[in-house]
């Protein structure tokens, strides 16, 4: 928790050291408005004292409530101001820390989980900073002068208010101990009920099909009852807060009357109206003690969610990105467009097993190598050590001749058009997805945008839309079909002339039609470019200069089409599983 | 990786990230009076319980009233007696009643929570199961329109909100209103100049806090519209990590993000600024009341006009009459908070539901299997019909295969046949019944169904496979298991058929595939629909599956969707579908010599690109 505040800059500090001596100011101001009080009941209790007098000190009374309202307006400034500052830069920090991530470290945290750290952490702390200014520091001071104030009155008196604090102190106790771990059980038991709700809406079909109504119905009853169990419990606890303060405070007043009325009927005449007026006044200092303490618990309640907030956000800032930037920006000329796999092997960090074995292959320039096996052999992963999204674990991975760890990272992948499995779309417009990003090259960028479109097979869709290359895209690309983003996303890396394409089974929501157009459009466009290709489909591979057959992380063939399906057992099964015999022996 | 992208499916949740989540408390109702028309109908078993806990509150409150009229009378008691002897044994009487009557108040006031907490939670339980057992009844139809997070949203977060502000609305606000008016009347009662003095410092405090917060508002929408804006780019740019990285996206996502950031930071210290305000404020009203309360009384005690007594009175007076104020403001928020929430809950309880079948008298109880499709006509809305004339009959153990490009209507025909849908021309048979004279209930009982979409529940491997029928042995699971080449795999997870299926449990999409199957498999069914079963994995795992539904079929009628060509060749009849019709129809071989829709399209798969 305290390991965040030093994020704090200087001039913060500035600014929270003067917010802690208005706060005083105005600690100071509250006590000082009884002790006028008092000073008015003397007068009213004394025969013959001077309206002026009354006034004088009312005036007094006026000066103080204001001049305490002005100081915590202050304080109330300077902790926005602190609060606001600090969470925009702890933001800052995060965002910059999270996109020098690379996959390893993102993956770790998950993304869901890294934005929440962004966003409601953040938020989080931002609220405890200007509360925590505000309150933390104040609840303190003004506990601790109250007492003193009140401490040489009367030890009755003391003690009635020391009695009511802890009555108080006991309550929120038994609160914080009972009734807030329950808060925890309650979140889960929500999460369980939506689970389950959840299942049947997602599987309404299923449920209607099997005629399950009244199973899913006894599930959700069952997750039900719970909830509503944990609830009742929680909310009958919380029910005793708001009876208890009240008694707690009008019993005080009428405790430190009925008291009072033994103290004066015990003390000699002359000191009876001192300890009169002491009586008119002390509800006051005592309500105040109170006030305290309930701020004090307030910050209790929220201070565990902070600090778990606090710690996840410390958890990505101490996070040390695991892939180190090179030096290099040019790879060896004769080794242009060429991609090297020599003796490849990766593991995630703390997997036990390898994804890939000891894999070896060369891409030439203007060569498509291909990559097929089935669900989990290992085809992605050996695509993302080529931008170094994760870095090999054994063997090296060359681009142009040069092991891409030597690469200044921009400069790497402004050699690569990568195109991933699932279409990325980002807000913005056509043409702000297509040209998105750096390539290091320059060029008339309308004219290339259409170009690159037209070469993607998209023109004709986006040519539809209103606006056309200018129309607008959603977060997510949710306005247009899977097939339309794949198409932008391709555009996007045809924009950008790449010696190397990388498509990750980029073309699976294109019809077969699309697919085989594009693919024979982006051939002629691309003669110098060296394509890597991963793809489900044999129809789509069959034509590559290599196909590289995986299983279980291992190259178990590598050659033509032809060549495969006379010797690599498994790319056979594969191939018949999709084409008859004879249809494979045609092409 | 395809795991971890599975992983961030499941962890996100569903429906758009902004609007349409969670409603935060202030949102307004379209129809305040109609809502809670709606809503007191609905809690009608416990408006008893609701009218004593209010009475209880108004007791409550009344008893804390009449307060300070008894301080009053010690502090003239004290001050009687300050120059003599005080009068110990009266000062001990009405202390006495004075804390009995605050006991008592107190032990009303904490009935009255515990009768409204439990009222409410009773509500929002039965709300939940009423919304719950909702979505079994309404069409199919509806779920076009509506995203899971929405109804999902109106299950927790709507009822949750009911729950709260129901909660804390009703019971206070009747308790604050009868505090206010009570302390106005025993201010005026004690003594009107003060009473009028009184109201009017509360009422400069007050005025000067609406001004306020009126300007904040501000603010607070800017700095909410910046927080979404900039929360969308985060989200945006860390799910698309990966692209923004290998096009060198960094730099551009790092401008727009420390843009959105700086203008967040103006309207955030603002709207901070503003909020903060309010404490200070509120205390400043209480204390100027407390102040013009002691100068006032003062000058009127001095004068003998009043006791002093008056002043300690009022000292409390002014504090039971400020509380209130807030309280009222705050209730009325969590009112219309209520009201918004369960006007969207009303809503959705009286959606249309699925016609009622009770008067229903036909039934088969098992089937040969034939069906016919005769002239079916049928449109997701009544102006565009996606089917359109549409007429087959398959045979009792027939294969019938149902291929077309995406559109073409091959799902709405399994919609149509499971009754999901109503035709809205012809009739579907089945053994020469009409479909629409059996109950739905009926029609599923003869249907064995496996979908695109595996959908598996966090359970075990049993129960998944089990699901809602009685009297399944473990033999007949394992049997299942069997046929579809799973046992083997299942005996080498450590926990077999206990193995429970979440975010842990390693399988493979063909894997959870071939479960689903297996539980259409313990069926016996007559008929059955295959639905693009094996259209999410690749193609060796496809073989699995294929082989273990051939299988499944087995004497059965029954209908297969594939797009991938390879899977149905050996299909007895396949029913070629273009734009809602059939344009083709016959077995593979037949179809490849007509030359025509389905040969391109089985012929397209192998062209290579050139």
């Amino acid at each position: 928790m305290l390991k965040i505040f030093k994020y704090l800059q200087k001039k913060d500090w500035v600014l929270i050291l003067c917010s802690l001596i208005f706060i005083v100011t105005q600690v100071y101001l509250d006590l000082k408005l009884p002790d006028y009080m008092r000073e008015v009941t003397v007068l009213v209790q004394t025969e013959g004292s001077k309206m002026s007098d009354v006034l004088l000190n009312g005036g007094y009374m006026i000066l103080c409530a204001v001049g305490s309202m002005v100081a915590a307006m202050i304080v109330g400034f300077f902790a926005a101001k602190v609060a606001a500052g600090f969470s925009v830069r702890l933001r800052a920090m995060v965002f910059e820390k999270t996109m020098s991530f690379s996959m390893e470290e993102i993956n770790g945290f998950s993304t869901p989980s890294l934005i929440t750290r962004s966003t409601n952490d953040i938020t989080q702390i931002q609220m405890l900073i200007a509360m925590g200014l505000q309150v933390v520091i104040k609840a303190p001071i003004l506990a601790v002068w109250a007492i003193f104030k009140i401490m040489g009155k009367s030890w009755q008196w003391t003690a009635t208010t020391g009695v009511a604090v802890a009555i108080l102190i006991i309550m929120l106790t038994i609160l914080i101990f009972v009734a807030l771990p329950k808060f925890k059980v309650i979140q889960s038991l929500t999460d369980n009920l939506n689970t389950v709700s959840r299942e049947n809406l997602s599987g309404i079909r299923v449920v209607h099909a099997y005629n399950a109504e009244k199973y899913q119905e006894a599930k959700f009853e069952k997750a039900n009852d719970e909830l509503t169990k944990t609830n009742l419990f929680t909310s009958r606890t919380m029910a005793i807060i708001m009876p208890t303060m009240g008694i707690i405070m009008s019993g005080m007043s009428l405790a430190i009357y009925w008291i009072g009325a033994y103290l004066i009927n015990s003390a000699s005449l002359p000191n009876r109206l001192s300890i009169f007026s002491d009586m008119v006044v002390f509800s006051s200092y005592a309500m105040q003690v109170i006030m305290a303490f309930m701020m004090l618990s307030f910050v209790f309640i929220m201070l565990p969610r902070a600090s778990v907030s606090a710690k996840r956000i410390n958890e990505v800032l101490d996070t040390e990105a695991t892939i180190i930037d090179g030096t290099e920006t040019e790879g060896k000329k004769d080794h242009s467009g060429e991609v090297e796999f020599r003796n490849v092997s990766f593991k995630y960090p703390d997997a036990s097993d390898y994804i890939l074995r000891n894999v070896s292959f060369t891409a030439h320039k203007g060569e498509t190598v291909a990559f097929i096996g089935s669900t989990g052999s290992g085809k992605s992963t050996l695509l993302n050590l080529i931008p170094r999204y994760f870095d090999a674990t054994e063997g090296e991975v060359l681009v142009d001749g040069l092991n891409v760890k030597n690469y200044q990272q921009e400069a790497l992948r402004n050699k690569l058009g990568y195109v991933s499995q699932k279409a990325v779309l980002f807000s913005g417009t056509v043409s702000s997805n297509v040209a998105y990003g750096e390539s290091g090259k320059n060029s008339a960028k309308e004219h290339a945008v259409k170009k690159a479109v037209d070469i993607a097979q998209g023109s004709e869709f986006v040519e539809k839309m209103e606006n056309q290359y200018e129309a607008s895209i959603a977060q997510g690309g949710t306005n247009i079909s899977g097939g339309q983003k794949q198409r932008l996303s391709i555009a996007r890396a045809v924009y950008r002339q790449p010696e190397i394409y990388i498509f990750d089974d980029s073309f699976s929501a294109l019809d077969y039609k699309t697919d085989r157009t594009l693919r024979s459009v982006l051939k002629k466009e691309t003669q110098d470019a060296t394509t890597l290709i991963v793809a489900q489909r044999i129809g789509t591979i069959k034509d590559a200069d290599t196909i590289v057959v995986l299983d279980d992380g291992k190259v178990v063939g590598i050659g033509t089409h032809r060549e495969l399906l006379r010797d690599c057992e498994v790319y056979q099964e594969i191939a018949y599983s999709q084409l008859s015999k004879e249809e494979l022996e045609i092409g | 990786m395809a795991e971890n992208h599975q992983e961030q499916n499941r962890t996100t949740p569903p429906g758009p990230p902004h609007g349409g989540g969670p409603r935060g408390p202030g949102a307004k109702p379209k129809d305040f009076k109609k809502t809670f028309r709606q809503l007191i109908s609905y809690c009608k078993v416990f408006l008893p319980l609701i009218i004593i806990a209010l009475l209880l509150a108004m007791a409550g409150a009344i008893f804390n009233i009449i307060g300070p009229e008894f301080l009053n009378q010690i502090t003239d008691l004290i001050t009687e007696g300050m120059m003599t002897s005080i009068d110990l044994d009266a000062v001990v009487n009405v202390a006495a009643i004075l804390a009995f009557l605050y006991g008592l108040g107190a032990l009303f006031n904490y009935i009255q929570g515990y009768i409204m907490a439990t009222v409410t939670q009773r509500v929002s339980k039965n709300l939940r199961t009423d919304i719950s057992t909702k979505i079994n009844r309404l069409p199919l139809k509806y779920f076009d329109k509506t995203s899971t997070g929405d109804v999902l949203s109106r299950i927790t977060n709507d009822v949750d909100m009911i729950g709260q502000t129901m909660n804390q609305s009703l019971g206070v606000l009747v308790s604050a209103v009868t505090m206010f008016l009570g302390s106005l009347i025993m201010m005026f009662y004690t003594n009107w100049i003060m009473a009028i003095s009184a109201i009017l410092s509360t009422f400069i405090g007050f005025a000067l806090m609406t001004f306020i917060i009126s300007k904040s508002q501000k603010y607070f929408a800017q700095q909410q519209k910046e927080l979404g804006k900039l929360n969308g780019h985060i989200e945006e740019i860390y799910s698309g990590h990966h692209v923004v990285k290998v096009y060198n996206g960094e730099k551009n996502a790092k401008e727009t993000f420390h843009e959105i950031n700086t203008r967040l930071y103006d309207s955030a210290w603002k709207s901070q600024f503003m909020s903060g305000l309010m404490m200070p404020l509120m205390m400043f009203v209480g204390n100027f009341g407390y102040v013009i309360v002691s100068i006032v009384g003062a000058v009127l005690a001095v004068n003998d006009v009043i006791s002093f007594g008056v002043i300690v009175a009022f000292m409390i007076y002014i504090r039971l009459f400020t509380q209130p104020l807030t309280q009222i403001a705050q209730a009325a928020t969590n009112l219309q908070s209520t009201a918004a929430a369960s006007e969207r809950v009303f809503e959705f309880l009286a959606e249309e539901e699925l016609a009622d079948e009770g008067e229903k008298r036909e039934r088969l109880e098992t089937a040969i299997g034939d069906v016919e499709f005769k002239n079916v006509r049928f449109g997701y809305s009544e102006d565009i019909m996606v089917i359109k004339d549409f007429s087959a009959s398959a045979k009792a153990g027939q294969k019938v295969a149902i291929v077309g490009p995406t559109g073409a209507g091959k799902t709405t025909l399994v919609n149509l046949l499971m009754r999901f849908y109503e035709v809205n021309g012809g009739e579907i048979l089945i053994d020469g019944v009409p479909a629409n004279k059996l109950t739905r209930a009926n029609i599923h009982d003869l249907f064995s169904m496996v979908l695109q979409d595996t959908w598996l529940f966090e359970g075990t491997i049993r129960e998944n496979i089990v699901y809602s029928r009685n009297g399944i042995s473990n033999k007949e699971i394992e049997e299942a298991c069997k046929a579809v080449g799973l046992h083997h795999f299942i005996k080498t997870l450590p926990k077999g058929y206990d193995t429970i299926l979440d975010d842990k449990a390693n399988l493979s999409a063909g894997q959870k595939q071939l479960i689903t199957i297996a539980r259409a498999m313990i069926e016996h069914k007559p008929l059955l629909i295959l639905d693009e079963a094996t259209s999410s994995v690749d193609t060796r795992t496809e073989v699995l599956i294929q082989q273990a539904m051939d299988k499944l079929t087995v004497g059965k009628t029954s209908f297969v969707i594939a797009h991938r060509l390879s899977t149905i060749k050996n299909a007895d009849l396949i029913l070629v579908m273009k734009d809602g019709d059939i344009i083709e129809s016959g077995n593979h071989e037949e179809l490849l010599q007509k030359n025509g829709f389905y040969a391109e399209l089985y012929n397209s798969q192998f062209e290579n690109a050139s």
